[in-house]
């Protein structure tokens, strides 16, 4: 059991290219933290560098307080479980299992001890003879983290350990692993590409994108309050709907009508080096049918009407896809999430997918008039991606004064 | 139908498979035919044997000529292969898995002595092993053996070592094993059948050389047995060694044959499955 402190670490490979840069970060003892962020953010290289995989270039990291940049893996103390699994396949599961206590010269007894436990808690004590070539995905997968949890080790690192399950295995395999965590209480750093599994595993979620971190917080702050264009873009599924919008006469001109603001977003638009143009961002449930809203809340939002283009009924709630007239925002930051979606067709145009009530009697084909809430809109300046709605942290939306 | 053309199939190579392995296997086992017969019917151009005699054997092992040899051949060879084995596997995991400046050079250096023609380094190497006095010594066969032996062992390696996934040395890492362990522990016993299939390439280039051992022996001190076979001669010059030659060679192949089999049950294909996850 340790805290582990990233203390402006660095990476730069010997051809030049800096694939983690001045990163600060403070996991508490028995924290459960995750790295996440596009293929090449950095997040893989700074859990190598946590685990001595990797050489730190510049900066300090320290486990338990104590300085560990020069101290080989072995002496870190610390497990790691990789996305290949990486099992012995010439041992079986228990000699795999047992391999980090012998390296440590336990007795036989205690060893055997140790194993069976983990085995137990992992319900692998059926398995312990066989060799890694005769099991499932996920069996290997099980493996591979009592390999890494029987040696009681100061800390854990997890390389998107369950990236290569099936989806539903994938679901499963992620209550274990927080169960695990909760249980064993040990600090446990996790990197993942996939959102989902930072919202729902981690105390604290890390984003990062090109080698720097974006911004750290519980999951939930980073869902309501996010600090720019990326990490708004990069949490939730689906994800947050993007709107150009040009500034005029102190309002916003948008595709779905003109949005007013509020005394503090004016004033920041009235300095000489305002943005002109903004984008705005209103994640899928702060939409719903105009219909079914009630006057109170209705004062809080404005509406608008579009053509219905898909909608896909998911029992609880209707995810309704419209196709709006106007710009198409635009940012580095959005052309990068899209191709890390993989998603380098849009169809043209503006699309927003607005997450209705199950009531709602909406069709495809027809037009459907929308309301959505002022409060929660973020506007986001497009040069540098800041929140320009977010006030000491929190995000307003565009009222606020 | 499909199952009609499979047999035809199976038996048109059934057949051919047949052809290629009596081709290869009839000189050996004429050789071994003539070696179990006696003087007077070595030449009747029978297949079996009409009079079977261990005469020739016995004759063999009788002169201690053929037996030092076999010593020798037998020590100079799995020494050889030793050597070059444990250091090919060095030099082929440090190609296969670091990144240093030469390593292209090294390659292809080591490529550049496996192609070069060893009749031209016949006479250099006997004056420089007299100077030496690694004339007619082992060490002095033992030695070019390992040189040509080394880019072979460094191919075939490196090609295993790359199979090995890296995250298991990773992992061992890891799991608190030094660069050493992680490599005896994990990556040796993976790269086990690469270990023996080279061994044995290595042993037979050893076992059947002539050409190095003609030319940097020249008494029974490190005779090997290819060389030793071509001095045989009867107890009178009339005499006709044939049989004795045949029961020698009959010999000499029985250790390759044993080495090969003995191996080759170690080299179980998919020795690596279940490791990572493809």
């Amino acid at each position: 059991m340790a805290d582990i402190v990233l203390d402006k670490v660095s990476k730069r490979f010997p051809d030049g290219t800096v694939a983690v840069r001045d990163v600060d970060l403070e996991i508490a003892d028995g924290e459960f933290v995750i790295l996440v962020g596009p293929s090449g953010c950095g997040k893989s290289t700074t859990l190598n560098m946590i685990a001595g995989l990797e050489d730190i270039s510049s900066g300090e990291l320290r486990i338990g307080g104590e300085r560990v940049n020069d101290k080989a893996p072995r002496d870190r103390d610390i497990a790691m479980v990789f996305q290949s699994y990486a099992l012995y396949p010439n041992m079986s599961v228990r000699e795999n299992m047992a391999f980090p206590l012998k390296l440590q010269k336990l007795d036989r007894e205690t060893i055997n001890q140790k194993v069976e436990e983990a085995a137990k808690v992992l319900e692998l004590t059926p398995l312990l003879d066989r060799k890694p070539a005769n099991l499932s995905g996920g069996q290997r997968q099980r493996v591979a983290m009592g390999r890494a949890i029987v040696r009681q080790p100061k800390a854990f690192l997890m390389d998107e350990p369950l990236s290569n399950l099936d989806a539903k295995l994938r679901v499963q395999m992620r209550t274990v692993v927080s169960r695990l965590q909760k249980q064993l209480g040990t600090t446990t750093v996790y990197v993942t590409h996939d959102q989902t599994e930072a919202m729902t595993l981690g105390d604290r979620v890390v984003i990062m994108r090109g080698g720097e971190v974006q911004q750290v917080g519980p999951p939930q702050e980073l869902y309501d309050h996010p600090r720019n264009l990326f990490v708004a873009g990069f949490i939730g599924s689906p994800s947050m709907n993007f709107l150009h919008a040009a500034v005029q006469d102190g309002t916003l001109r948008t595709a779905l009508g003109d949005v007013p603001v509020g005394d503090r977003i004016r004033r920041e638009l009235e300095s000489a080096d305002a943005p002109r143009e903004l984008i705005l961002g209103i994640r899928p449930e702060h939409f719903e049918d105009a219909e079914l809203v009630d006057e109170e809340t209705r004062r809080r939002g404005m509406e608008f009407e579009a053509p219905v283009e898909i909608v896909e009924s998911m029992g609880s709630d209707k995810y309704v896809y419209f196709t709006v007239e106007g710009e198409r925002a635009s940012a580095a930051e959005l052309e990068e999430l899209a191709a890390d979606a993989g998603a380098d067709f849009t169809g043209g145009g503006a699309n927003l997918v607005t997450r209705l009530s199950a009531e709602s009697p909406v069709t495809e084909g027809g037009t459907r008039r929308v309301w959505f809430n002022l409060e929660k809109i973020h506007l986001f300046d497009p040069t540098n991606g800041r929140n320009l709605t977010l006030h000491e942290g929190r995000a307003a939306g565009a009222l606020a004064d | 139908m499909a199952t009609e053309t499979t047999t035809r199939a199976k038996l048109r190579w059934g057949l051919l498979d047949a052809v290629v392995v009596v081709f290869a296997l009839i000189p050996v086992l004429w050789i071994a035919s003539l070696s179990f017969k006696t003087p007077a019917t070595l030449t009747d151009g029978r297949f079996i044997p009409r009079e079977w005699t261990l005469d020739n054997y016995r004759t063999i092992f009788d002169t201690d000529q053929f037996v030092r040899a076999l010593v020798n051949s037998i020590g100079i060879a799995l020494i050889a292969t030793a050597v070059a084995v444990v250091l090919g596997a060095m030099a082929a995991y440090a190609i296969a898995r670091l990144d240093f400046p030469g390593k292209r050079l090294l390659v292809g250096v080591s490529l550049l002595i496996a192609m070069f023609p060893q009749v031209s380094l016949v006479s250099p190497l006997f004056e420089i092993e007299r100077q030496l006095h690694l004339f007619d010594t082992w060490p002095g066969l033992i030695l070019p053996y390992i040189t040509f032996a080394l880019p072979l062992a460094i191919y075939t390696l490196s090609a295993f070592f790359k199979q090995i996934p890296w995250d298991l040395e990773k992992a061992a890492k890891m799991d608190g094993a030094t660069q050493g362990q992680a490599f005896r522990r994990v990556i040796a016993p993976l790269a086990a059948p690469g270990l023996f299939t080279t061994a044995i390439l290595v042993f037979i280039f050893c076992w059947n050389d002539f050409l190095f051992a003609i030319t940097l022996t020249s008494t029974e001190r490190a005779r090997t047995v290819p060389v030793a076979l071509s001095f045989f001669t009867g107890e009178s010059q009339f005499e006709d060694p044939t049989g004795a030659i045949c029961a020698a060679a009959v010999v000499i192949t029985i250790p390759i044959i044993l080495f090969v089999l003995f191996f080759q049950r170690r080299i179980v294909s998919g020795l690596t499955s279940g490791a990572v996850k493809g």
